[in-house]
């Protein structure tokens, strides 16, 4: 197979259109239609009932919470709420899907007609319309035995429900046209903008490791519209609709490799087929899956069983005034306040730092020094450990309290690394760990003179050296006074009393 | 006029995953094709003034609040399985050859 087309190629020669879905999983208590709990890693069959099992004469009944988030969702996309929305079935047959239909909505989705600016790394901005954002259940999950471990090849299919019924919200954008080779870059920020909003709005974890959110990406290549034609003249292509792409990083891989697998094709004369295809995390690329359906394969019918959602305008109104800060708005604001360079702040937000930094500041600690300790030492763990910052076995408090410690000249900062590894073991707050493990800086001044005597007592000639004006040699016997102190001396006290000794200054 | 031809008999066994024969899917076209005409007099009654409608009551926001209820054991929940291992429901292959 020759390698295939870059993606900087694909961009030269074709013009780009794309669209997301992204699949937001709500983390209310409950289930959409059922009272079964919603939490993840549950053991399997063990968060089921004839609702979500699909039993005959079950009825389903809507979590409000779920509605409410929803709502909430919808309007920090700029929505339209919908005054009365339905319920839809969508048929068909797969083995995680126990009632052989979703509950999804189809013609009357509660969010409509939004638009979301998200801002791309060197500060441009960019508005998203948004097509729609509806409710819908998730369905269980399938291990395959046998073959590779994947569906193709395998020998039978093993099927845990405890997913299935998990309330989704599916936000679908319209489509996004003229980003040419901007087109991975503005998808991935899109959805790290999403991811914000549901986390800033507290309805989902948003943790794409997890799958509590999830991107399908849509992209179609059309030919580049001639001198002085118009762009948005010329027909779209066929597309393509990778699923489940759930990373910011996979989401831009995916694009670069369909935008190069769909140019190929194009330039070789040869048709792009309108299909789902699955991404393949190993080696960035997607494999052919079924045709898509039409919509009308799908049989979309109103759901019997679940009355109309009619929110009333107050209710709404109420929601919209309660909606927290924009996350790009909050970002500017936060900069501003903590005065962090653009390279400092875009690190953090990389980093999933925001939070924590705000926290630590919130609980009494500078902005810089929260920075520091979370960019650094704890940025250096959590990548050794490799889970992410926030999974970190320390807390915004206990960063505040250790740079407290720091900040009275109780530690310093090897003291204060050696305290918060305590902390990260498991030993209880970075006070306790100081109290337990005898941590504190030796600020006793006879202790440190006791110290400094005695080291000078052991290289006499370097007294002399200090006496001569070479100040610099004071340096040997620092470092003999930390050792002899296990590192718990203040140098700086340190170098004072030594220049004392001598006589110098 | 709402007549299923035996093409669209065939659509809906494909995405039914249902294997019918040719006879089956004759004879399916003509017994089908008897319901929808039947169901389809309900528009020679309704005119343009009267909106579709998918609940005869006059109800809405039913809803429940978010509170856990208990969930069926993992045993209770396999019981009526054909088959079962490692806690989930076992279900044939899902993709055949031509896949």
């Amino acid at each position: 197979m020759s390698p295939q087309m870059s993606y900087a190629d694909a961009m030269d020669k074709f013009d780009p259109v794309f669209g997301i879905e992204v699949h937001v999983e709500l983390n209310t208590k409950t289930k959409m239609f059922c009272g079964c709990a919603n939490e993840f890693g549950a053991e399997p069959n063990t968060q089921v009932c004839p609702v979500c099992l699909g039993l005959p004469g079950a009825m389903p009944v809507t979590n409000q919470k779920a509605v409410e988030s929803a709502i909430r969702l919808g309007l920090a996309l700029g929505c339209q709420i919908r005054e009365s929305s339905r319920f839809a079935r969508k048929n068909y047959f797969y083995p995680d899907l126990a009632k052989d239909y979703q509950i999804s909505q189809y013609d009357e989705p509660t969010c409509y007609e939004g638009s979301l600016d998200v801002v791309l790394d060197d500060g441009t901005v960019v508005t998203i319309g948004i097509e729609r954002a509806h409710m819908e259940e998730d369905a269980g999950k399938n291990t395959h035995k046998g073959g590779t471990g994947g569906i193709q090849g395998a020998d039978y299919s093993l099927v845990d429900y405890n997913r299935g019924g998990v309330p989704l919200v599916e936000i679908v954008t319209k489509p996004i046209e003229g980003m040419g080779d901007r087109t991975a870059e503005v998808a991935r920020a899109y959805v790290a903008t999403i991811r914000d909003i549901v986390k800033g709005l507290g309805i989902s974890d948003g943790r794409m490791e997890q799958g509590s959110v999830r991107a399908d990406v849509n992209l179609s290549l059309r030919a580049k519209a001639a001198d002085g034609e118009d762009q948005s003249a010329v027909p779209f292509g066929k597309r393509s609709e990778t699923k489940n792409v759930n990373s910011l990083r996979a989401i831009e891989r995916a694009i670069h490799h369909e935008a190069g697998r769909q140019a190929e094709l194009l330039l070789a004369g040869k048709p792009v087929v309108q299909e789902t295809r699955h991404w393949q995390e190993g080696d960035g690329t997607t494999t052919p899956g079924r045709s898509k359906e039409e919509a009308e394969d799908y049989r979309y019918f109103p759901e019997p069983d679940l009355l109309p959602v009619e929110p009333s305008r107050e209710w709404i109104e109420e929601l919209r005034a309660a909606l927290p800060e924009h996350p790009s708005k909050m970002r500017a604001r936060l900069q501003q306040e903590w005065g962090f360079s653009d390279l400092e702040m875009r690190d953090a937000i990389n980093a999933d730092a925001l939070v924590l930094i705000t926290d630590t500041v919130a609980a009494g600690a500078a902005p810089q020094a929260a920075r520091k300790w979370w960019m650094g030492e704890l940025a250096r763990v959590a990548n050794e450990r490799d889970i992410a910052l926030e999974a970190l076995p320390v807390t915004p408090a206990d960063i505040a309290e250790l740079q407290s410690l720091v900040d009275s000249g109780a530690l310093n900062d090897k003291l204060a690394r050696q305290a918060l590894e305590g902390t990260l073991a498991g030993e209880g707050s970075p006070a306790a760990v100081v109290k337990a493990r005898g941590l504190e800086v030796v600020s006793d001044d006879s202790a440190l003179e006791a110290a400094v005597d005695a080291a000078l007592a052991a290289q006499p000639d370097v007294l002399a050296k200090i006496q001569d004006g070479k100040v610099q040699a004071a340096g040997a016997i620092v470092g003999a006074v930390m050792q002899a102190t296990k590192g718990q001396a203040d140098a700086g006290r340190v170098r004072e009393i030594i220049l004392k000794r001598a006589g110098v200054q | 006029m709402s007549s299923l031809e035996k093409s669209d008999v065939a659509r809906l066994a494909a995405l039914a995953r249902i294997d019918m024969t040719d006879a089956d899917q004759d004879r399916m076209a003509g017994q089908l094709s008897a319901i929808v005409d039947a169901v389809a007099k309900v528009s020679e009654v309704a005119g343009d003034d009267i909106p579709a409608t998918s609940h005869p009551l006059p109800l809405v926001n039913v809803h429940r609040e978010d509170v856990v209820r208990p969930s069926l054991t993992q045993a209770d929940a396999l019981a009526a399985a054909p088959a079962a291992e490692e806690g989930r429901f076992r279900v044939p292959q899902i993709l055949g050859e031509e896949a």
